[in-house]
């Protein structure tokens, strides 16, 4: 049943909209960053076990701060790699 | 402010460290219990020893590629006692790597909603409620 607004547009203008970044923290009221899960840890991070910058990831400074040092914790505690290829 | 920190004198602190595992099962528990009670002598509460079990090192450590992790909660009240633990970890071979961390009042509070098993359980809550909302939508 096509009424007045279905035909508004041609083409769905949310297609190649870019969705607005979000803090994964700040959203679901995480606190603390546990270095012992690098599980939750590898989200953050690229395949060479880097971590991924503020503009991919849309965390706050807050909490990528305490992400990075989370993950350096993760890496002296060999949980997570320093160096590597193929992380995931 | 100033008297609120005088009343909370005791202090959290977490030791996390890899064991060797070539050691004997006997041994290696042996170690924990000896830094449990070292730290109990000392006048620290433990709080919790959790034994993370045998994992795989993401690189190898004095040539080892597996390691077991433990990890205790302590509450002392003086300061010093950090620098022997660390001085002790360090001097003994059974250890092949550690970690001493002052806690802040959301890491205590997320060790302790973790003991308590809040922390697993709400993503699975999370998940099956997801799961039924889904199968109710299908």
């Amino acid at each position: 049943m096509a009424n007045r607004d279905d035909i508004k547009f041609l083409s769905n203008p949310n297609i190649g909209k870019q969705r607005k970044k979000y803090c994964r923290f700040k959203k679901y009221g995480i606190k603390h960053i546990d270095y012992k899960d690098p599980e939750f840890l590898k989200k953050f991070l690229n395949e060479q076990g880097k971590i991924l910058p503020r503009r991919i990831t849309g965390n706050s400074l807050k909490y990528q701060r305490q992400l990075s040092v989370a993950v350096k914790r993760a890496r002296h505690l060999a949980l997570l790699p320093y160096v590597t290829d193929l992380l995931k | 402010m100033g008297y609120k920190f005088l009343l909370i004198s005791m202090r959290t602190y977490e030791v996390t460290f890899i064991v060797d595992p070539v050691l004997s099962n006997d041994e290696i528990k042996a170690t924990s219990e000896n830094y449990a009670e070292h730290l109990k002598s000392q006048n620290c509460k433990v709080v919790d020893v959790e034994d993370m079990g045998l994992k795989q090192l993401a690189y190898p450590i004095a040539q080892r590629s597996t390691g077991v992790y433990y990890s205790i909660e302590f509450q002392s009240e003086d300061g010093e006692i950090i620098k022997k633990l660390e001085l002790a970890l360090k001097r003994d071979e059974r250890v092949i790597r550690h970690l001493v961390l002052k806690m802040d009042k959301f890491a205590i509070k997320y060790n302790d909603d973790k003991r308590k098993g809040l922390i697993g359980k709400k993503s699975e809550k999370e998940k099956s409620a997801s799961n039924e909302s889904s199968k109710d939508s299908k």
